[in-house]
């Protein structure tokens, strides 16, 4: 029996199943501790411990009756977006030039949509798991307000990973070497973590900083989290948060699949 | 011929001395960086992210410390602790991913022995390499500190050579153990290692946050001496407890440096 | 040069040399001729004084060394088997911060890249990345890199392996040039035709040790006849395998080797031999005649073909 043309691309993308399954067998131990560990770490140290120091006032910490229920959403937020960078830059990288997978990839029934669109899957598995399990060990820490907050803002890290996934992949894709990554972590990543509202709130920062955090999709994500978690939830501000991610990830989708079919299709 | 023949008045290749080997080693890092100027240069801002989120954004929520019997504001409590932490990552960055990169994928340890380079040579060259850096990026930080009025003695000045002191006992460690590392993703131990130290050494709270037993394995630690060590520089509050930190990350580094000697005989000279 | 005597290199319990004895004299070209794992870049490495010596005697330029490495590498030039290129840095400081490791001076240097990069036909890639250089031109690089000290003594560790057929023979043009000029030239392959091209006496390796020693042609003589016959059937070839097949044609040659994909009539005349194999009603699928080469005598004197 020969091989046949894929109906539609989630058919095509499903074909990558195996392809992902496999690597995450062959990958999960490296990434067991960023994923899973390393919030946990940042929980307490940073929520119990220094949380131990800060005063618990409401009106300071966004509506939060403690530091760690403050940070907790923004740590959860924070994860999503780190696995996000985890899975689409050096892997990227690798596979557009140093494995050259996508090269055989492609050279099957496969089109580059699929294989992005298969890509963004698996990083949606990855980001689910991490969470999942972020939400799982936070729950009996008395950081959420309601149970269905806590569950709506599942959902959420999916959409935010997205928005990052599909313009982060975009530009690891037509990079010609890997060295621009360590700009994308040290300018990109890092700050995005510190000042994006995880923290503290966006509200001490100076005007023009302040201005800049809220027009970060990490605080879009980190401040719809946190309103879904502290039960504060205000559908208009949710709207706009929701619409920026949404935009944000299909530009990126196109801008992934252009890239990547300029690289690869010469 | 002249490619081949050692024409009269040519120089004969030699072995070199120590500090010539060094200095060597040094112009080839400084070379492969003149590229990539701007990997070397955001090295430095990592952890003025730090002092600026946690030490200034976290810092108006929080009301100060006590350290070693004064009060101080929340940032100048958290800078020397940037500033170790910074010189612990740099060094552990350098001693494990680039030096495993460079034992492991691009072969440079190979092609430096087939010269009259030896093992010491590359052991003390990239040290050095990964201390003037270190230097660098702390004498930068100290200014930022000062900049930011975070520094209230002179002692701060010797919180650079204190830095290089961090440096060299996580590079020396750092090195000797990536030396039994097999692949990439043996690195996710040194994740494992590093991470906890970062957060829980007294960086961003005192000790008294821990219970009596765990106060004391935290104090145990190389981070924790040398943390305390730049805070109590950067505070002007230095005392016996900053000799004893002194000796022990000496103690730590001259071991480390020891072990990684004999392990790139034992590798690389197979 | 180089004096070898009951030469051995193990590494925990497995011996990769197992006691050579080698003379290379100033000015010759010698080869290490043996298949993947006969212990010829064990030895290569021992010779460069970066491998301590297991057991036996040896001298490089007379200099020992377990206690002189750093004089005797000083001298010597090196060209491993994987290019050891130092990829953070263009293809110009590459030979220039190399050669300072030698203690060189920088000015001097300098020039002798230029000379060398002229040389290896390099000089418009001077700038470019080593990464962007092909396999044949990163070797051609390799091999500056081992030239830049004017070294007495030239080591190359299969020099051409693994690159395309005109990129070998740009290397193969270079190397005869040092050769021509001089250079004691010290070098391993397992391939045939490189042996031939370029060593004027060479050692047969396998398993550790040295199975036969001379020149291309007197180890031909000796070990082979003047000229093959191959001779190709078809798959099952009236239902017979190859071995009865060879049964049915070794009385027409000195010697019958038989591989998987055809047999192998050593013989004075290999055109006299087919038309004999045709009279007997044989009809191969394809014949070639060609003369014997150092593949013949490996194969003669082991059991195995070189390249597998």
């Amino acid at each position: 029996m020969s091989g046949t043309a894929p109906t539609n691309p989630l058919a095509g993308a499903a074909r990558l199943t195996d392809y992902w399954a496999t690597v995450y067998r062959r990958t999960w131990k490296g990434s067991a501790v960023t994923s899973f560990v390393a919030p946990l770490f940042y929980v307490v140290a940073m929520g119990v411990l220094l949380g131990g120091f800060i005063d618990a006032e409401p009106d300071r910490l966004e509506g939060a009756a403690s530091y760690l229920a403050f940070i907790a959403p923004g740590l959860l937020a924070s994860q999503a977006m780190t696995t996000v960078f985890g899975e689409t830059t050096y892997p990227v990288m690798s596979m557009v030039k140093w494995q050259k997978t996508y090269f055989s990839m492609t050279a099957s029934p496969l089109s580059v949509r699929e294989v992005i669109l298969a890509q963004m899957g698996f990083v949606l598995v990855r980001v689910a798991m991490s969470c999942g399990v972020f939400l799982l060990v936070m729950a009996p820490f008395d950081v959420f307000e309601s149970w269905v907050g806590a569950l709506a803002a599942f959902p959420v890290q999916l959409l935010l990973a997205l928005a990052f996934a599909t313009p982060v992949f975009a530009l690891s894709a037509g990079l010609a070497d890997e060295s621009p990554f360590a700009l994308i972590y040290r300018l990109g990543l890092i700050p995005l973590f510190l000042f994006s509202g995880a923290f503290f709130p966006v509200a001490n920062l100076d005007g023009w900083m302040q201005v800049l955090a809220k027009a970060t999709p990490l605080w879009h994500g980190v401040d719809l989290t946190r309103m879904l978690t502290l039960d504060r939830f205000d559908p208009s501000t949710a709207a706009v948060h929701v619409a920026y991610l949404v935009v944000l990830a299909v530009l990126g989708w196109f801008w992934a699949v252009h890239r990547l079919t300029k690289r690869m299709v010469v | 011929m002249a490619l081949v023949s050692a024409a009269v008045g040519r120089t004969a290749a030699r072995p070199l001395g120590a500090g010539e080997a060094t200095g060597l080693l040094l112009y080839r890092n400084y070379l492969a960086y003149r590229r990539a100027w701007y990997i070397f240069l955001t090295g430095f801002l990592e952890p003025v992210f730090y002092l600026f989120s946690i030490g200034v954004g976290v810092g108006q929520l929080v009301t100060g410390f006590e350290f070693n019997g004064h009060e101080i504001p929340y940032a100048e409590f958290v800078a020397p602790g940037m500033l170790a932490t910074s010189a612990m990552n740099g060094a552990v960055l350098d001693a494990t991913f680039n030096f495993f990169f460079k034992l492991k994928y691009n072969k440079l340890f190979d092609q430096l022995l087939a010269t009259p380079l030896t093992t010491a040579d590359v052991a003390r060259g990239e040290l050095s390499w990964s201390l003037l850096r270190g230097g660098i990026y702390s004498a930068g930080f100290l200014v930022v500190m000062l900049a930011m009025g975070l520094v209230s003695s002179w002692w701060a000045l010797l919180a650079v050579p204190a830095s290089l002191l961090i440096g060299l006992c996580f590079g020396a460690v750092g090195m000797a153990l990536t030396t039994y590392m097999r692949s990439w993703q043996d690195f996710e131990w040194v994740n494992l290692a590093m991470m906890p130290m970062f957060l829980f050494s007294a960086t961003f709270f005192p000790l008294s946050a821990y219970p009596t037993g765990v106060a004391w394995v935290v104090e145990a630690t190389p981070l924790y001496r040398g943390v305390v060590l730049c805070r109590e520089l950067t505070t002007g509050t230095v005392g016996w407890g900053s000799a004893v930190s002194v000796v022990y990350l000496v103690a730590f580094g001259a071991v480390g440096l020891a072990l990684v000697r004999r392990r790139l005989d034992a590798l690389l000279l197979t | 040069m180089i004096l070898a005597s009951g030469l051995r290199k193990s590494f925990g319990g497995f011996e990769a040399v197992r006691g050579i004895d080698v003379d290379v004299r100033r000015g010759e070209s010698f080869g290490f001729l043996g298949p993947n794992g006969a212990g010829k870049s064990s030895t290569m490495r021992m010779v460069a004084a970066v491998s301590p010596v297991s057991g036996g005697v040896l001298r490089i330029l007379g200099l020992d060394p377990a206690t002189d490495g750093p004089e005797i590498r000083a001298r010597i030039g090196v060209c491993p088997q994987e290019d050891t290129l130092d990829t953070e840095l263009t293809v110009r400081d590459n030979l220039v911060v190399y050669g300072r490791y030698f203690g060189l001076p920088r000015r001097e240097v300098r020039e002798r890249a230029d000379e060398l990069l002229e040389f290896v036909q390099l000089t418009d890639k001077a700038n470019a990345k080593v990464d962007d250089l092909s396999g044949g031109m990163k070797r051609r690089l390799t091999i500056a890199r081992s030239l830049v000290n004017r070294p007495e003594l030239l080591l190359l560790d299969e020099p051409t392996t693994g690159l395309d057929p005109q990129a070998r023979h740009v290397v193969w043009d270079r190397l005869f040039r040092l050769k021509q000029a001089g250079v004691t030239l010290v070098l391993t392959t397992h391939y045939m035709d490189e042996a031939e091209q370029l060593t004027d006496r060479l050692v047969v390796m396998d398993k550790g040790l040295i199975v036969a020693e001379g020149s291309p042609l007197d180890l031909i003589a000796e070990h082979s006849t003047r000229e093959v016959a191959e001779l190709r059937f078809g798959v099952a070839e009236e239902g017979e395998s190859h071995e009865v097949l060879a049964r049915k044609v070794e009385d027409l040659a000195e010697r019958v080797e038989v591989l998987p994909d055809r047999l192998l009539l050593y013989t004075a005349d290999g055109e006299e031999t087919v038309a004999k194999v045709h009279e007997r009603g044989l009809t191969p699928a394809a014949t070639l005649v060609r003369r014997s080469t150092l593949e013949d005598v490996f194969l003669r004197l082991t059991g195995r073909t070189l390249v597998d």
